[in-house]
């Protein structure tokens, strides 16, 4: 019996920016890893890293003002992506790892059919003739449950409503059986019965395929809903991860646990109560604090906090990662 | 006492096309709905992109003009009014909109902006505009001394607190909240749904609070409709959302809503399709296209919105 490997390692990130203001950096030191077949959710409020991720693993980020750090690592078989080559690149993203956004209208192009955005992916990364890949274009769209596979092929964009076109990115996203699908919010711009519809749909494929999946949300019902595993992130950092029911049931960072309870409950009767909250903002990246990134908002800070910023590291008693000088469940 | 009495309101806008840029349609925004909000209380409007919350809150308080129907604010009927008698409800009536980075004028600062209304409606002698506008700011949790930034300067969360200030500055009794907090982080979220429940409080305010996410209707309102293209669908108190609604689509909503519990091996509920273009919608009852309860009379005749219980009105055959 073999060991299982995760299928992608992604250490130490550290993705920066030039702006007018000087360098950010907008993912710093992240690391995680992904397992075939799980569900891996990134979440955290806007602005906190999680685009800036994905796109630092597709490399997809704008090529003269970002940089990923030389010792960041990102491990896909055998090759690391951090530093990998355009050609390289190219050759992976699409076909074995591929990637679904949060505005599927401005990801499609609006000049071409349906059928023909999805030969693009399979001429470039298959052997299959031109009959062939029409009927694997058909095919894909017939699996991710699109009505008329048949005449949608040969229609554009604009002729579909919004849960369709998502439909569409994803069915392009998979035609090529990548091994890894990265979803960037894919269900946000979508109504509550239509995000359903695509995170069913979601779900059924993982399955059907085996893809594993990095959903990047700040919906933290979508997570419950449909992930494995949860990394949190605040202002760039990683600090927390877990099990999804490790993350809901027994959070360890005073953030995550806030960011919890200031979500309306369904069905819980709280109607009419004020909600937690959490004060304040997130610090701007260009003004970040010295000790503790957190340390602004938490209801648990102490001197040490504002001095020195944690370190990500096993909890002391769940041996569970997190970046806290003082974490909560500690006894 | 009911402070607001809707009734049977409409709104169709022209759809233009063609070479001669003809009226060759109409879009069917808001078909038919009547309702009543009280003194003190939260209204909630829920449901999908399009089916036209934002315009009804438009209509209630004429940003724009119905094609029929009535507004009785206060025992007056609103919707015949002229401009000079329409201005005393233009200022107990304000709005405030969904998104908090296109709604306030870039050009101007917080302080010009508050001000344009107050000295309009003189609000307070003008010896008074200065610190009638310092109150408002600290009312929403700004700092007084940020007033001469412009809008930019602000965060999300921020920006929505001068939308709110500008709201209260004329010291209205009805506010349009076009889902205030739909743009915002969800810790932002709570601090702004927060200040608008205290402010509530505090002011005796009667709101119209619009959104698509149920969670927060049923944690902010006391009474709520349940929208579909255009027709009210269900009305009913909030606090038995869960236990009693009814109609096929309320239901749809509440288990297409993922719950914050990993434990809770539920699986979404999934509808087909999507919600029919208002421009041609179906015959007979709206969501029949959709409707897992489907009956043959639902294609032929729209179902009444008829009260089911005390304070509970359903718009469904299938529901005795
Ligand atoms: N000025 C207009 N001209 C033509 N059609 C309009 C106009 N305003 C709204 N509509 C249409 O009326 C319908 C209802 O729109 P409305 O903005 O009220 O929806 P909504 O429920 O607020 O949706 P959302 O959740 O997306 O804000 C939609 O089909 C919309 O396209
Ligand atoms: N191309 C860019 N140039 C400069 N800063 C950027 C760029 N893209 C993202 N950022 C900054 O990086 C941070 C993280 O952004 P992002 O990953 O998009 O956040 P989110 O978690 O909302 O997806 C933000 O502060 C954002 O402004
Ligand atoms: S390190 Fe201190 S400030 Fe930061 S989260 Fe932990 S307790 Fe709060
Ligand atoms: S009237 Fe018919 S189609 Fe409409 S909601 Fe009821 S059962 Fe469904
Ligand atoms: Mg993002
Ligand atoms: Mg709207």
């Amino acid at each position: 019996m073999t060991t299982p490997t995760p299928i992608l390692r992604v250490e130490n990130l550290t993705t920066s920016f030039r702006t007018d203001d000087g360098v950010v950096t907008a993912v710093d030191d992240v690391s995680f890893n992904v397992w075939p077949g799980e569900s891996l959710a990134i979440v955290g409020e806007s602005g906190c890293g999680k685009t800036v991720t994905s796109k630092s693993v597709m490399r997809l980020l704008p090529e003269y003002t970002s940089m990923i750090a030389p010792e960041s690592k990102i491990l896909f078989g055998g090759v690391d992506l951090a530093h990998a080559d355009e050609r390289t690149m190219r050759s992976i993203r699409g076909a074995k790892i591929a990637m679904i956004f949060q505005e599927p209208m401005t990801s499609l192009n609006p000049v071409f059919t349906v059928g023909w955005q999805l030969d693009e992916a399979l001429r470039y990364h298959t052997s299959l003739s031109r009959k062939g890949r029409r009927e694997r274009a058909i095919e894909m769209l017939r699996l991710v449950e699109i009505p008329n596979p048949e005449q949608r092929v040969d229609e554009y964009p604009h002729q579909l409503s919004g849960g369709m076109r998502q439909r569409v990115m994803i069915a392009i996203a998979l035609c090529c059986e990548p091994d890894i699908l990265v979803a960037d919010e894919p269900t946000t711009a979508l109504d509550v019965t239509i995000q359903a519809q695509i995170l069913h749909l979601m779900e059924d494929l993982k399955k059907k395929l085996n893809t594993a999946v990095m959903l990047i949300t700040h919906d933290l019902g979508v997570v419950a809903q449909v992930c494995d595993r949860v990394i949190v992130m605040y202002a760039g950092r990683v600090i927390e991860k877990g099990t999804v029911r490790e993350i809901f049931h027994s959070p360890q960072h005073p953030y995550t646990k806030a960011l919890l309870d200031s979500i309306p409950k369904a069905g819980r009767r709280e109607h009419g109560k004020r909600l937690p909250t959490i004060e304040g903002i997130v610090p701007s990246l260009d003004d970040l604090p010295e000790g503790c990134r957190f340390e602004a908002r938490c209801p648990l800070a102490e001197k040490r906090c504002a001095d020195e910023e944690p370190d990500i590291v096993p909890h002391a008693f769940t041996e569970r990662p997190v970046r806290c000088h003082f974490p909560l469940n500690q006894t | 006492m009911s402070l607001i009495r809707v009734d049977n309101m409409v709104k169709h806008f022209p759809v233009r096309g063609g070479v001669l840029n003809r009226i060759v349609g109409k879009v069917h925004a808001v078909n038919g709905v009547s309702f009543r909000i009280d003194e003190g209380e939260v209204l909630g409007v829920v449901g999908e992109s399009g089916c036209g919350k934002s315009t009804l809150g438009k209509l209630i308080i004429r940003l724009i003009e119905s094609t029929s129907g009535e507004v009785h604010y206060d025992g007056t009927e609103i919707t015949h009014l002229g401009h000079n008698d329409m201005l005393p409800f233009r200022r107990r009536m304000q709005i405030v909109f969904q998104d908090p980075y296109s709604s306030l004028n870039p050009r101007l600062t917080v302080n010009a902006l508050l001000k344009e209304a107050i000295v309009f409606h003189s609000i307070v002698p003008p010896s008074e505009v200065e610190s009638h506008i310092d109150k408002l700011m600290a009312k929403v949790g700004l700092r007084p001394d940020q007033k001469n930034r412009f809008p930019h300067e602000f965060s999300g969360g921020q920006r929505q607190r001068i939308g709110i200030a500008r709201a209260l500055a004329l010291n209205p009794d009805f506010i349009v909240a076009d889902e205030p907090v739909s743009a915002l982080d969800v810790s932002i979220q709570a601090q702004v749904l927060n200040l608008m429940m205290d402010l509530k409080d505090e002011l005796g305010l009667t709101l119209l609070f619009i959104s698509h996410d149920l969670k927060v209707i049923e944690h902010f309102c006391d009474r709520v409709l349940v929208m579909y293209l255009g027709y009210v669908v269900e009305e009913m108190n909030c606090l038995d959302i869960h236990g009693e609604a009814r109609h096929p689509y309320t239901q749809a909503l509440l288990g297409a809503n993922p719950v914050n519990d990993p434990d809770e091996d539920r699986e979404l509920t999934v509808l087909e399709g999507d919600v029919p273009s208002p421009f041609s919608p179906p015959k007979g009852c709206p969501f029949v296209t959709r409707c897992p309860l489907v009956e043959s009379r639902c294609h032929e005749e729209m179902p009444p919105l008829v009260e089911k219980t005390k304070g509970h009105r359903v718009a469904c055959w299938a529901v005795e």
